[in-house]
């Protein structure tokens, strides 16, 4: 771990009066996988949103790889390095798997070229490579609304790792996924990140999950970072265990 | 495969046009004007595309038209009113379309609909410029330089339209084949997504809006060459609404619809409108009711049907 | 300033009592194509042909009531009839065999029907009432002209213009805001424009909902209609003329707001008026100058809220 790649400082967002960020501190290491867990309504997302661009926060400071990225827009922020996954898979429900991660691809360099196909050789092979290492060549060609969940979730996130982000924020991954495939493709996951060297942030129900693959866990409630630490400090802390886990004691299939 | 299937029937659809034009004269001019709307559709398609349809895309027509008419005094070739007209409706597109691509679905329709309307009333009513409803008679232009007579002329210009319309169906399959032609459809299912690439929507619906103010230029010239007078009715909204008509009953499948869409309408509307003059767009209307209600393929997905396809 | 005051003053005020009746009229207009596309999620390109055929019906109604020698008076009531007849037959004809089966479809293809629709009214309209103008202006002429003081002079204009259209357009806006927010059908249909799910959830008969707004939506268009007729003779395209105006106004005010629109007919019918007075070249270009202007600088309109969509 060397250095921090994106602070947050102080952010703050309300809508009407309930407050989504009330105060957000937090440095992501370099090179960490960060999980961020707690109630539904703590303002996770929120804090995906705003770190991408998608929401603007009210106050507060955001900076990426020592530049300061708030205001940007989130196709800026994108270029910059910063890739998300959705809770809701973000799809293009009319083309196929391979489709959706050639234009992942081709937008990383020359989707402005109106004479260039879609599948030319170099775009169809990175895609297809991609989705080998997600598992997903199987349904390659399956378009995009016929898939179950746990497929659109890998696929989605396989859209965002094709842009080579240095720091992937994922908003729930395993959510969705059935609970006997989970382990088996986080674990894929894990090693496809840290192939790419990439850092990641996830929203994480499953604390077996976290347990597993987070670095560093930061507890969310309330708008704000209730504590911060290693999974084993963190998920061992009564007062963590009653506020946060405590409401999923069913363990590791917790509803999303 | 399908790409191949559909040059055997474009070859057929124009080698049935030239047929039909050496065979009864008289047809030239319905072909041309409708191979020049089918370029104009083809335009509407792109947009369709991206889920958003336009109900003013004769504004570029009629610009495109009405500057042939202004520049033919002094300009009188093809070959040059030809480009100029077309450049200029796609110098507008470019600055209609910076507005309009903020907008989707109800907005994009309705802004182009406004916008055209605005264009109409003005060539209306600016009487000292436009001539108002009277129009602008063109004097018969050279081709390439070359002084022909009527019929020489009319074949010219007929092959002229046939020759644009193969490039610009062949230009649309590659567009559509590339990242920015499959973002349209990116643009209609996920937009959001787009933007989370990095990949400005706008921009790519800017692009196919420009291409397609291009297309609609290089109808308004052809028309404007061909019927050789130009009135305010080019950019009615009746006359946007025709395309969007033939965009439909062509079928929002391939780049042949629109042209068989076109043909079929103006054959149908030479006969039809002398006998219904003011019900012709109650019949498009409840026609076009039917084809959306019933067969959402159109044309095109008639075609795929009868020759064992899927649509 | 004190000297253009002079010359203009007069002119000035003409325009401004114009502008006033006129915003009456688009008012009435847009803030029924406002209501429908609230609750239904759809924009109804037809909505300005009720207008039209309002218009119509009110002077054939008229006409009637002269030719049989019926009291004067019942001029005025016509106007309500006709709208009353108008929106009671097309509304629920229309909401029920056409919109109703397009609810769950995609936006573009909700555009395309409701333009077929409107293709079909346009000449609904020169088929009953044919292509000449149609003016019946018994409304006004029974209520005379009053002397409107301004400065130190009077502006003679009609008592119909000054007091009727206005009157009516504020008893809507009033009786609407009354009705939606305080009576038990007028919360139902705020529940349904906010969330439908959740409405049909509670037990609301969406359905019922849909038709009765349609149908109500159809009938302001059509008093604004009969309400314009004796004022202005009734021409082909009336209908839309009207529907891209009133568009313009829903654009500026912000798509759903009812109070905005209001403000918005007040700001394009004041400004074209005094256009017709001061500038009249401009007269056509001024609505959507307003408009276009508001959306450089407010993309949803003045009163618009723009929704993050959950991702």
């Amino acid at each position: 771990m060397s250095g921090v790649l994106l602070s947050a400082k102080g952010l703050r967002l309300a809508f009407g009066g309930v407050k989504a960020a009330d105060g957000i501190d937090l440095d992501v290491m370099e090179g960490e996988f960060l999980a961020i867990i707690g109630p539904n309504g703590a303002g996770k997302t929120t804090f995906i949103n705003m770190s991408t661009g998608y929401l603007k926060p009210q106050g507060g400071e955001i900076s990426f790889a020592g530049e300061r990225i708030l205001g940007l827009s989130p196709r800026a922020i994108v270029r910059k390095g910063v890739g998300r996954s959705f809770q809701l898979p973000q799809l293009f429900t009319e083309h196929t798997v391979l489709e959706n991660a050639a234009l992942a691809v081709a937008s990383r360099e020359g989707f402005f070229s109106a004479l260039t196909p879609l599948l030319r050789p170099r775009w169809r092979e990175e895609a297809m490579e991609l989705l080998e290492r997600f598992g997903l060549t199987g349904i390659a060609h399956t378009r995009a609304d016929a898939l179950n969940e746990g497929a659109r979730k890998l696929a989605d996130i396989a859209m965002a790792v094709a842009l080579k982000p240095r720091l992937l924020l994922m908003d729930e991954p395993t959510s969705g996924v059935a609970a006997s495939e989970k382990m088996a493709i986080v674990e894929r996951l894990a090693t496809v990140l840290r192939d790419a060297r990439v850092t990641a942030v996830f929203v994480e129900h499953d604390m077996e999950v976290v347990g597993r693959f987070a670095d560093r866990v930061a507890v969310w409630s309330q708008g704000r970072i209730a504590a911060l630490g290693t999974p084993d400090h963190i998920l061992n802390d009564p007062d963590v265990r009653r506020e946060v886990i405590g409401i999923e004691t069913g363990g590791s299939h917790a509803a999303a | 495969m399908i790409a191949k299937h559909e040059a055997v029937l474009a070859a057929l659809l124009v080698a049935a046009v030239l047929a039909a034009a050496a065979v009864s004269p008289w047809l030239i001019f319905i072909l041309t004007i409708a191979t020049a709307k089918g370029i104009a559709v083809l335009g509407i398609l792109l947009l369709l595309r991206a889920g958003q349809v336009s109900f003013g895309h004769a504004l570029f027509v009629a610009f495109s038209a009405y500057t042939v008419a202004f520049l033919a005094p002094v300009l009188n070739d093809v070959a040059l009113l030809l480009p100029l007209g077309a450049l200029a409706a796609m110098a507008l597109g470019l600055v209609v379309g910076a507005f309009v691509v903020r907008y989707r679905e109800i907005f994009f329709g309705m802004l182009n609909l406004a916008l055209s309307m605005v264009f109409y009333s003005l060539l209306e009513k600016l009487y000292t410029i436009t001539h108002g409803t009277d129009g602008i008679r063109v004097s018969l232009p050279r081709f390439f330089g070359m002084a022909l007579e009527r019929h020489a002329y009319e074949w010219a210009v007929l092959v002229t339209a046939l020759v644009l319309a193969v490039a610009c169906a062949v230009f649309a399959r590659i567009y559509l084949a590339s990242p920015m032609g499959q973002g349209l459809s990116a643009i209609k299912t996920r937009e959001a997504r787009l933007e989370f690439m990095g990949v400005s929507a706008r921009l790519v619906l800017l692009s196919a809006y420009v291409i397609s103010a291009l297309m609609a230029g290089m109808a308004g010239a052809i028309i404007a060459m061909t019927s050789r007078h130009v009135t305010p009715h080019l950019g009615y909204w009746t006359a946007s609404g025709e395309l969007v008509f033939i965009a439909i009953l062509g079928g929002a499948g391939g780049v042949i619809g629109p042209f068989l869409g076109a043909i079929a309408f103006e054959l149908v509307r030479v006969y039809a409108a002398a006998s219904f003059a003011d019900a012709w767009q109650l019949i498009l209307g409840t026609t076009l009711l039917l084809v959306i209600m019933f067969a959402r393929g159109g044309l095109w997905g008639l075609v795929l049907k009868l020759t064992g396809r899927r649509a | 300033m004190a000297d253009w005051f002079a010359d203009n003053g007069l002119l000035l005020g003409l325009a401004l009592l114009d502008g006033l009746a006129y915003a009456a009229l688009v008012f009435m207009v847009a803030v029924g194509l406002n209501l429908v596309f609230g609750v239904l999620r759809i924009l109804n390109v037809a909505h300005g042909s009720f207008f039209a055929i309002g218009g119509y019906t009110a002077a054939s109604i008229g006409a009637f009531v002269m030719a049989r020698g019926l009291p004067e008076w019942l001029a005025l009531p016509v106007l309500v009839l006709a709208a009353v007849v108008v929106g009671g037959i097309a509304g629920p004809l229309i909401e029920r065999f056409i919109l109703r089966r397009i609810y769950a479809e995609e936006p573009v293809l909700q555009l395309l029907v409701t333009f077929a629709l409107f293709m079909i009214l346009e000449d609904v309209q020169k088929l009953i009432w044919g292509v000449q103008p149609v003016h019946h202006d018994a409304a006004m002429r029974l209520l005379g002209t009053v002397d409107v003081p301004f400065g130190h002079d009077s502006i003679p204009f009609t008592a119909y213009q000054l007091y009727v259209l206005p009157g009516v357009a504020l008893f809507t806006l009033v009786g609407l805001a009354w009705f939606l927010r305080r009576t038990l059908t007028g919360r139902v249909i705020v529940a349904v424009t906010t969330d439908r799910e959740a409405a049909t959830a509670m037990g609301i008969d969406a359905k019922k909902v849909f038709l009765l707004t349609f149908t109500f939506g159809a009938a302001l268009a059509a008093l604004g209609g009969a309400l314009s007729s004796p004022t202005a003779a009734l021409v082909p395209g009336v209908g839309a003329g009207t529907m891209v105006l009133s568009f313009a106004v829903v654009a500026t005010a912000g798509l759903g707001q009812i109070e905005g629109a209001a403000i918005a007919a007040l700001m394009i019918g004041l400004g074209r008026s005094i256009a017709v007075y001061f500038l009249p070249e401009a007269e056509v270009l001024v609505p959507y100058i307003i408009m276009v202007g508001v959306l450089l600088v407010r993309p949803n309109g003045l009163f618009g809220v723009v929704e993050t969509r959950r991702i």
